[in-house]
């Protein structure tokens, strides 16, 4: 197998192109890595090679590196897979390092041949950090390629050298945001960050010509160089000092303290400021490998990024023919339908929007023109793209107008009677194989189905609320709902480019099920006097993006409210919140339904900013003299949400668990360090998850008694990743 | 076991720790030797006559650095016999120094020390010195590291104090100070800097805003509200250390935190057969001295906990100490001591602390325990504690006994 290929042009420049055997995208493996280094050998060896361009043969130049590698190398290390891991990163440092000195002598840094990466792609991970060891880098000027370093948004970082490299280059605080945040950034706004040199339209060219007029001086790296400072000053220099100071502060209030990798990667940083560069990248190895011992960065990747992306690629799909959605139908025009057109219609698909009467209609379509007028002023969207997403959608009242459409979604009111009418006037219209779908999020879709006179076509298409912005999709299945409706909507999502996951039908679904628990844990301890303060931060200590009672003012309290009565009425003994809903119906009649009535357990300014939390509660709810104990906050939130997936798949709701993990990060933000709550049990072990669920039912009641499913996956030591590894294919 | 007792104490006048500070133009080593000569020739100190100097210094770099305790010897009339050796407990540094004199003495390890410190934080000045604490990020994240005058906002947002409660305690330690010397209560202990031709360049605590009062410090504004809540956003790492907090509540600012100035003091201390070898006579007795560490965030709360140890160890309660000293680092500090031992604020600090005369780091703590035996004296009362909170947690205390 060969990825890389070397060919010495009439210029006497050795063009290293890269592209990976069968494979649309170039991503870095083992073997492959050896090779550059044989590559970059037999050229620095070749007398009439004056320099070298590295480039891709794909439109893009690089993914990264391939993830599994990581995983097989701890898995092949045996007994000690850190010094497995460790002695594969210290190999990469050692051939980049021998491409960076390229041949040049120790002493006086003379006699190396140029090379430069041109970058005719989009570029990421390995790829940005074999680039960034070349001595120059131009890349293409098509805007939709991006260059980065992502690794952090799989809980790693960039451990190629890219972390000691480029902040080596540009400093601590300009390495900062690159590093950390992980953008991967179009050609101009990467030249400004320092990432690349240069922006051209022939990259290859452009490249070519740098490499066959640089001189000596040209490839020295300023490490290389006697006198090297670190450009905005090393920790103990003045500047540097308040740099690394409020790095520190800034990393530990962004992370909430619980990704492993942001602070491994400042570490990184920090001490490899103060030692000369090759013990910086050692430094830069351990950091790199602790991270990968870490099994937060393990369960990030498999569910952020492998299994995340199977899901996308049709995991689950049912083996029926293409079901390439032309035209949707989105039947009611409010805030959920005026989303489902603009994703839609931005992914190049006709729609029709409908209302009951034309005003809504256009105030619905009327979203997705302000949605791209705002991406125009922010230089995201063009006049043209705009036009072009507006011209794609029909608002109007006439049903007639949905004939051709070969999917449904209809988002009306809340409500069995409205739907069930929908339901019926719009089949009378549509075409015989369409699709219909609900985007309702509490109601069941069998019952709904049953206004449909074909049922097996018939299915839930769950959005979150706000559209554009949510990259979940839940698909739930009726009782009746066939193959070809499942792939439909999994083909429909694809094309918008969200995750979706396919959910059996029981109340709530997936999602809604868990973040109920989660909501009513909180409001819970309201009423049992814990401090507001403390249960809200409690989560975001956990890694949740909202506490819970901001969560609940933000879906509205009166929607809490109704969803307890049916709850309640469809529960009846079996029913748990009673002290919830002392609590939400108290803060009902109070009219403190959330930030909608700038009233709820926050108070809100007149603009409808969130302030303090409201003095009343501590009047009604005396706040007690002994409050809890962080961790028992915590695990009432978090355990909540746990076990209930848990149930989920003990019923059969959940097929996968990778659906259970992928759907509950990107949901509802479940702690994404932890890579969702089967990894979450898989990582602190099912007898101790088993135990402490003893404990907090003990304590807390009902809520936490724990599942049989986990029951007896404690008792035989199971994990869920294995147990279910079968049916699930899981990574 | 030996006693170890208090022969005497001094201490230099406190300069602004700015460029235009009267003290700025002298040197750390020839300060600290300008105190030292001042014990020297109140107590016949020739030859060999202490173990050591134990001198106190928390910026420990520039002319501070390479041992300023045996160079300020070297600099001073103090025979070359004498070593020195600098300690940095921060802000307690100059205790500690005593603490540490007062245990040698106890467990036999030479008859008499020097013990005191110096800080010249208008010549070198805070934090120059770097410190893995604040900007190590494994360190730093690790333990919730914030600045200071965040974690003295914690106390008084936890402890419930106000902005006008550090103000009124600022207006008093101002009042206090100024009757303290308008009364003569430190002519005993304070020493005049002389330049090298004997004239005076500084003879009064320059610090000093007596005409401080409520409105004045009302138009201050909070120091450390920025750095809380906007960059870099220390408040955040406070809430999540403290979750059950909603938000910091920002109360101090330079009139209501201890003054940066530059300032030494230096104690004489030694055994009983010492005392009478040197025909000197014993002032008070160092009944016992305390250390703790405490939770690194809030971080200034540590005058409690080691008060509770110090008192505990002696076999004491609260009401056998007739006077205290707690060091206004911050106005939030001396509340919390007061409130957690329900102590009579006429007890504590009662001629002012270092938010009216400053707080030279590393020689405050020999200064307050001078200015606590001084007052003891003057009332004619038994039985007084020292006691500060310390930069990264820490807490250290000392009761002295007269005889």
């Amino acid at each position: 197998m060969a990825d890389f290929f070397l060919n010495v042009d009439a210029d006497g420049v050795a063009i290293i192109t890269w592209d990976a055997e069968n494979k649309s995208m170039n991503v870095l493996t083992r073997e492959a890595f050896g090779l550059v280094e044989q590559l970059i050998d037999e050229a620095l060896a070749d007398d009439a090679v004056k320099g070298i361009v590295i480039t891709s043969a794909k439109r893009d130049f690089a993914g990264g590196m391939d993830l599994n590698v990581l995983a097989s190398i701890r898995d092949e290390s045996g007994e000690n897979p850190a010094q497995g891991l460790f002695d594969f990163t210290m190999n990469g440092h050692r051939i980049l390092r021998k491409l960076e000195r390229a041949g040049m002598d120790a002493k006086t840094n003379k006699g190396g041949k140029p090379i430069a990466c041109a970058i005719n792609g989009t570029c990421a991970g390995i790829g940005t950090e074999i680039a960034l060891a070349c001595h120059h880098r131009v890349m293409t000027d098509n805007p939709k390629s991006k260059v980065g370093l992502p690794e952090i948004l799989l809980g790693i970082f960039p451990g190629g050298g890219g972390t000691i490299r480029f902040s080596h280059m540009v400093g601590a605080m300009a390495a900062a945001p690159v590093l950390l945040q992980g953008q991967m950034m179009a050609p101009k706004k990467a030249l400004s960050s320092g990432l690349i040199d240069a922006v051209n339209s022939d990259p290859v060219a452009a490249a070519k010509e740098w490499v066959l007029n640089a001189t000596d001086a040209d490839i020295v790296k300023p490490w290389d160089k006697k006198g090297y400072k670190m450009p905005g000053g090393a920790p103990y220099h003045p500047a540097g000092f308040m740099t690394f100071v409020g790095a520190s502060a800034m990393v530990h209030s962004n992370t909430w303290g619980v990704y492993p990798a942001a602070k491994a990667l400042l570490s990184a940083v920090y001490e490899g400021a103060q030692v000369p560069f090759d013990t910086a990248l050692k430094i830069e190895a351990r950091w790199f490998t602790h991270v990968l011992m870490n099994p937060s960065s393990s369960a990030m990747i498999r569910s952020l990024f492998i299994n995340k992306q199977a899901l996308e690629k049709g995991a689950n799909r049912p083996k029926v023919a293409d079901e390439t959605v032309k035209k949707i139908g989105v039947l009611g025009a409010g805030m959920m339908g005026a989303g489902i057109s603009l994703v839609s219609a931005r992914a190049g698909i006709e729609v029709v929007l409908i209302d009951q009467n034309q005003d809504a209609a256009d105030r619905g379509k009327s979203y997705s023109e302000s949605f791209m007028d705002k991406g125009i002023s922010r230089k995201k969207a063009t006049p043209e793209q705009k036009e072009h997403v507006l011209s794609l959608i029909e608002a109007t009242t006439d049903l007639t107008s949905l004939a051709d459409c070969d999917l449904i979604i209809e988002a009306v009111f809340e409500d069995p009677a409205v739907k069930a009418e929908m339901t019926k006037k719009v089949e009378a219209i549509i075409p015989k194989d369409a699709i219909f779908a609900s985007n309702t999020s509490t109601l069941p879709i069998s019952d709904l189905a049953k206004a449909s006179v074909r049922p097996e076509q018939f299915i839930g298409i769950h959005f979150f609320s706000p559209v554009e912005k949510m990259a979940l999709v839940e698909i739930i299945k009726g009782a009746k709902t066939g193959d070809r409706a499942v792939a439909k909507s999994l083909d429909y999502v694809r094309q918008i480019r969200k995750t979706p996951i396919v959910v059996n039908d029981e109340r709530f679904f997936y999602a809604n099920r868990c973040i109920i628990p989660y909501i009513n844990s909180g409001i819970q301890m309201v009423g049992e006097g814990v401090a507001p303060a403390l249960i809200d931060h409690a989560a975001q200590l956990l890694g949740f993006p909202v506490g819970p009672l901001q969560l609940v003012d933000e879906t509205s309290i009166d929607l809490g409210a109704k969803i307890a009565r049916a709850t309640r009425a469809a529960m009846g003994d079996d029913y748990i919140d009673g002290a919830v809903d002392e609590v939400v119906f108290w803060m009902e009649e109070q009219g403190r339904l959330g930030r909608k009535s700038k009233a709820g357990f926050y108070d809100y300014d007149e603009k409808g900013k969130r302030q303090g939390y409201w003095a009343g509660l501590e009047d009604k709810y005396p706040r007690a003299d002994d409050q809890p104990d962080l961790i028992d906050v915590q695990h009432r939130l978090l355990f909540g949400q746990v076990l209930e997936a848990v149930r989920a798949l003990e019923e059969g709701v959940l097929e996968d668990i990778r659906e259970g993990d992928v759907g509950a990060i990107l949901g509802w933000g479940f702690a994404p360090w932890s890579g969702g709550p089967f990894s979450w049990l898989d990582m602190v072990g099912a007898p101790w998850a088993a135990e402490r669920c003893d404990e907090l039912a003990a304590k807390f009641g009902k809520r936490f008694e724990c599942p049989a499913l986990l029951r007896e996956m404690a008792d035989k030591n199971q994990s869920f990743y294995k147990r279910f590894a079968s049916d699930a294919k899981a990574a | 076991m030996n006693e170890a007792y208090i022969y005497d104490a001094v201490r230099s006048v406190r300069g602004k720790g700015r460029k235009d500070g009267s003290l700025h133009e002298v040197t750390a080593p020839r300060l600290s030797a300008v105190i030292l000569n001042a014990l020297k020739s109140r107590n016949n100190l020739e030859g060999h006559a202490v173990e050591d100097v134990i001198w106190g210094n928390v910026t420990q770099v520039a002319e501070q650095g390479a041992c300023l305790a045996r160079t300020a010897v070297l600099a001073s009339d103090l025979d070359e016999s004498i070593p020195g050796v600098s300690i940095n407990r921060f802000c307690a540094s100059g205790l500690e120094a005593v603490n540490m004199a007062a245990n040698q003495i106890r467990g036999g390890a030479g008859d008499a020390y020097i013990a005191g410190g110096v800080e010249c934080m208008s010549r070198v000045p805070m934090g120059m010195d770097g410190g893995a604490i604040a900007v190590d990020p494994a360190i730093a994240i690790d333990n919730y590291f914030v600045p200071q005058g965040i974690s003295a906002d914690i106390i008084a947002t936890e402890y419930g104090f106000t902005r006008d409660q550090a103000d009124a305690l600022a207006v008093e330690s101002q009042r206090r100070a100024k009757a303290a010397w308008d009364d003569h209560r430190f002519d005993r202990s304070v020493i005049t800097i002389e330049d090298i031709n004997g004239l005076s360049i500084l003879n009064h605590d320059e610090f000093m805003r007596p005409q401080t009062d409520m409105q004045s410090l009302g138009a201050l504004k909070p120091s450390f509200k920025d750095m809380g809540e906007v960059m870099p956003g220390f408040d955040k790492i406070a809430l999540m250390k403290y979750p059950h907090l909603e938000r910091i509540n920002h109360i101090h600012h330079a009139g209501n935190s201890s003054g940066i100035v530059d300032g030494a003091a230096a104690i004489l201390i030694g055994n009983k057969e010492y005392g009478e070898r040197m025909g000197l006579k014993p002032r008070a007795r160092i009944r016992s001295t305390a250390k703790i560490g405490t939770d690194p965030t809030i971080m200034l709360t540590g005058p409690v906990p080691v008060t509770k140890k110090i008192l505990a160890e002696s076999g004491m309660s609260i009401s056998d100490i007739d006077l205290f000293e707690v060091n206004e680092a911050f106005a939030a500090v001396v509340m919390r001591f007061m409130q957690a031992f329900d102590a009579d604020p006429d007890k504590v600090n009662v001629n002012g602390g270092s938010i009216a005369m400053g707080h030279p780091l590393g020689a405050t703590g020999a200064m307050i325990l001078g200015t606590l035996l001084d007052e003891l004296e003057r009332t004619d009362k038994e039985t007084g504690l020292a006691t500060l909170c310390i930069g990264s947690g820490m807490g250290a205390a000392t009761i002295i006994e007269r005889v």
